[in-house]
């Protein structure tokens, strides 16, 4: 592996090709912030609070620290004026959705995101897809997905599969930023296997 | 069908193709496309067929489908031949008298005539018209000439000479330089000069590589793509296999609609002849490459046409875009790469081949080379399908070819580039049709898709129009672009219901920018373009509506 030589925050950074921005920065303890990042996943890029300033020959570019790969000479702003706006913007965004979320809370405390001002629409999920990801690349079960599309997409397991492997494993509960990934398998399991109380009587 | 061994043969079938063919003997030409089929053309050429029989002139007249030549707005459209008397909005009642009169006793039927509404003079030939006589029709222009489930009707007109020329007189790296020194520009939305894109796919060390037509064309209010290939689908896989062959690659791929069976029988009437004849397939025309194609379907949802997501798709999984650190073209289909253009952009490759780069480039602007295709549709009063040099102005385009705006009304701005373009007012009408010029008023020229709107249109409400597109067509995996859209739409519904309020404008410049910045894809990247274009050229118009909670339009 070749060594590369970059810059982060003005430091000068060594990193290993092939190493993601985020990669590059932990080893030197620069702290970008993740919500659908994960060790042990592939990067998906798709909650963007990683989102960073880059300046690669000439010209500036908005990019997901979580993916992008480091090269030479590459020079990276983590706070930048623009990007603290993003990440303050994706916050409130997603703050409308999971406004008790304590991930969300801490970093909208951190980037001074004092109110939200779009209607609340508690559906508790942010869509950062870690059960997802991680059912599907660690355990490779797919027993939980997402459905739907644009604003409709929502994460749903797959009674199916549901039924006969999550009740010993539930390892995704854990990585739920929002707590909404328990609450949405009660509600699975419940419609899987009604309780004896609930079942219809038979008619006589 | 004998199979083509060589380039002489194929010369030499073409000789007898066009031997056979009495250049004298009438042909009634009767658009099949979109269109005209919603308007009855189909009732129209079975009149034809049972007229034509009923006289007994079977042998002694031609009835050809053909596809789309634009002028969707009068059909649907007729054409004799050899003497190209164009017929407009042709009914199955006109079609006796066209047998008798026209074919029989050579007489034009004034009534069935294009009228110039200025002058009132009657006009008999297609090309006189002024809806095509302002256009230049170098792609769509045959439509009209062929039946497109014929690849003899193609190669009368010499198709697959360049492709004959490509294999047996060309390098690929010679076929590659004459793609960029052309400039070429790709025609799906970004504008990316193509050459440099199949260097790259060329150049990327994997020795399996793929290239894709990309077909999908999912923006509200385009159809020229559909036109063109589901007109002359063999125009466009002559572009491929040249395409194919000077990147390295044996196996392509065609991404298209499933909702357009029309389009789907022609692509694969066409993929069977052009392989019969050994113009696709193993060792074409005996030069020893060999290249496939297959045809893949979309599940019908806008963002699928986005390159890594169609990729997806092309691989069988949901199609959500990657970000492209690393582009497709180097890592694409299962990471191979994989060299992605746009239908009307592999059709431009036969014809810069045969007739040279130096010639396609003396067509249009500085940066912008060749013909451009553009729908045309809203509140204009020809809607179809044009082709105009690059350079010519918005104003020719709308006034001269589209006829300009119906019932009197005024122009109030041109909408560009579908649900990621962004709408210009009529003070901008002379900005030409030139990928760098239109982005730079706000309005990037995207795939051609060009909305005319009159002054009753209130742009707060096209605004909304198109971000409620965009709320069921992106695929929803990022927040700023679902989140954005979700929350830009909310916004643009309370103000034209009258629930606006002051500091909405702001916080949909907030968001739009935000949601340009930071989406993962150009989807995302582009869907604040109608509220920024619109905000930008029409503020007075927000401004009042959320003032006066009704639109002054």
């Amino acid at each position: 592996m070749s060594e590369i030589l970059l810059q982060i925050d003005g430091r000068e950074v060594k990193a290993e090709e092939g190493m993601t921005i985020l990669e590059a920065s932990r080893t030197v303890g620069i702290d970008i912030p993740t919500l659908c990042y994960h060790e042990k996943l592939e990067p998906y890029g798709a909650c963007r609070i990683c989102t960073v300033e880059v300046e690669t020959r000439g010209r500036t570019h908005l990019v997901a620290a979580c993916l992008y790969p480091v090269e030479e000479n590459l020079v990276v702003r983590t706070r930048s004026e623009k990007v603290i706006k993003i990440r303050k913007m994706l916050l409130e965004l997603m703050l409308a959705h999971a406004p008790e979320a304590g991930v969300l809370q801490d970093l909208a405390q951190e980037y001074g995101v004092r109110e939200v001002r779009f209607e609340k629409e508690p559906s508790f999920c942010i869509l950062c897809g870690l059960c997802v990801r991680y059912c599907a690349e660690v355990k490779k079960k797919n027993a939980i997905g997402f459905v739907d599309r644009g604003v409709r997409r929502e994460v749903s397991f797959i009674p199916e599969i549901a039924s006969k492997e999550c009740r010993n494993c539930k390892e995704c509960f854990s990585l739920c930023p929002t707590e909404a990934l328990q609450a949405r398998f009660l509600l699975t399991e419940a419609l899987m296997s009604p309780s004896p109380s609930f079942e219809p009587k038979s008619e006589e | 069908m004998p199979r083509i061994n060589s380039p002489a043969e194929l010369e030499e079938l073409r000789k007898d193709i066009l031997l056979k063919r009495d250049q004298n003997k009438p042909c009634i030409a009767v658009c099949t496309g979109t269109g005209c089929l919603a308007l009855g053309a189909a009732n129209v050429v079975t009149a034809f067929k049972e007229e034509i029989k009923k006289q007994g002139l079977e042998a002694k007249v031609d009835v050809r489908e053909t596809g789309c030549p634009g002028f969707c707005e009068r059909g649907p459209l007729t054409v004799i031949y050899p003497e190209e008397i164009c017929y407009l909005q042709v009914q199955p009642d006109d079609v006796e008298e066209i047998v008798s009169q026209t074919i029989l006793a050579k007489k034009v039927i004034d009534r069935l005539l294009y009228v110039d509404p200025i002058t009132g003079e009657k006009i008999v030939h297609e090309s006189e018209i002024p809806f095509y006589k302002n256009q230049m029709r170098l792609l769509i222009g045959n439509n009209t000439k062929i039946d497109p489930k014929s690849i003899d009707d193609y190669l009368a007109l010499g198709g697959y000479s360049a492709l004959s020329k490509s294999l047996f007189e060309m390098t690929p790296e010679q076929v590659l330089e004459e793609i960029k020194k052309a400039n070429l520009r790709g025609r799906g939305g970004g504008g990316f000069p193509a050459g440099m894109k199949w260097e790259t796919t060329r150049n990327a060390p994997e020795e399996v590589k793929y290239v894709i037509v990309n077909a999908h064309e999912g923006e509200p209010g385009a159809f020229m793509d559909r036109a063109l290939f589901t007109g002359n689908p063999h125009s466009v896989l002559e572009g491929l296999i040249i395409g194919a062959y000077a990147i390295g690659s044996h196996q392509g791929y065609i991404y298209t609609r499933h909702d357009t069976p029309q389009l789907i029988d022609n692509i694969a009437i066409a993929l069977t002849q052009a392989k019969e004849y050994g113009l696709l397939g193993e060792n074409i025309l005996g030069s020893g490459f060999s290249f496939n194609v297959e045809v893949h379907l979309d599940i019908g949802i806008f963002v699928s046409g986005e390159s890594s997501a169609l990729m997806k798709a092309i691989e069988g999984r949901t199609p959500e875009p990657r970000p492209k650190y690393i582009h497709t073209s180097v890592s694409g289909i299962w990471e191979k790469p994989s060299n992605l253009n746009n239908v009307e952009t592999w059709a431009n490759v036969p014809p810069i081949i045969n007739r040279g780069s130096e010639w396609f480039s003396s067509i249009g602007t500085e940066q912008s080379k060749g013909t451009k295709l553009i729908s045309l549709a809203g509140n204009i009063s020809n809607t179809g399908v044009v082709e105009v040099p690059m350079g010519t102005s918005l104003r020719k385009v709308i006034y001269d070819i589209g006829g300009g705006i119906p019932n009197g009304k005024k122009l109030k701005a041109v909408h560009i580039g579908g649900p990621l373009g962004g709408s210009i007012p009529e003070s901008l009408l002379d900005t030409p049709v030139d990928f760098d010029e239109l982005a730079k008023v706000g309005a990037p020229m995207g795939a051609g898709g060009m909305i005319i709107m009159d002054e009753d249109t209130c742009m707060v409400d096209v605004a909304r129009y198109f971000l409620n597109f965009l709320t069921d067509e992106s695929c929803g995996k990022c927040v700023p672009c679902r989140e954005g859209i979700r929350q830009m739409l909310k916004i643009l519904t309370n103000i034209t219901e009258g629930r606006g309020k002051e500091g909405d404008i702001e916080l949909l410049e907030e968001l739009s920018e935000v949601t340009r910045d930071a989406s993962l894809c150009a989807l995302g990247g582009g869907a604040s373009n109608p509220i920024l274009t619109t905000i930008r050229y029409f503020r007075d118009e927000y401004e009042a509506y959320i003032k006066e909670k009704k639109c002054p339009a």
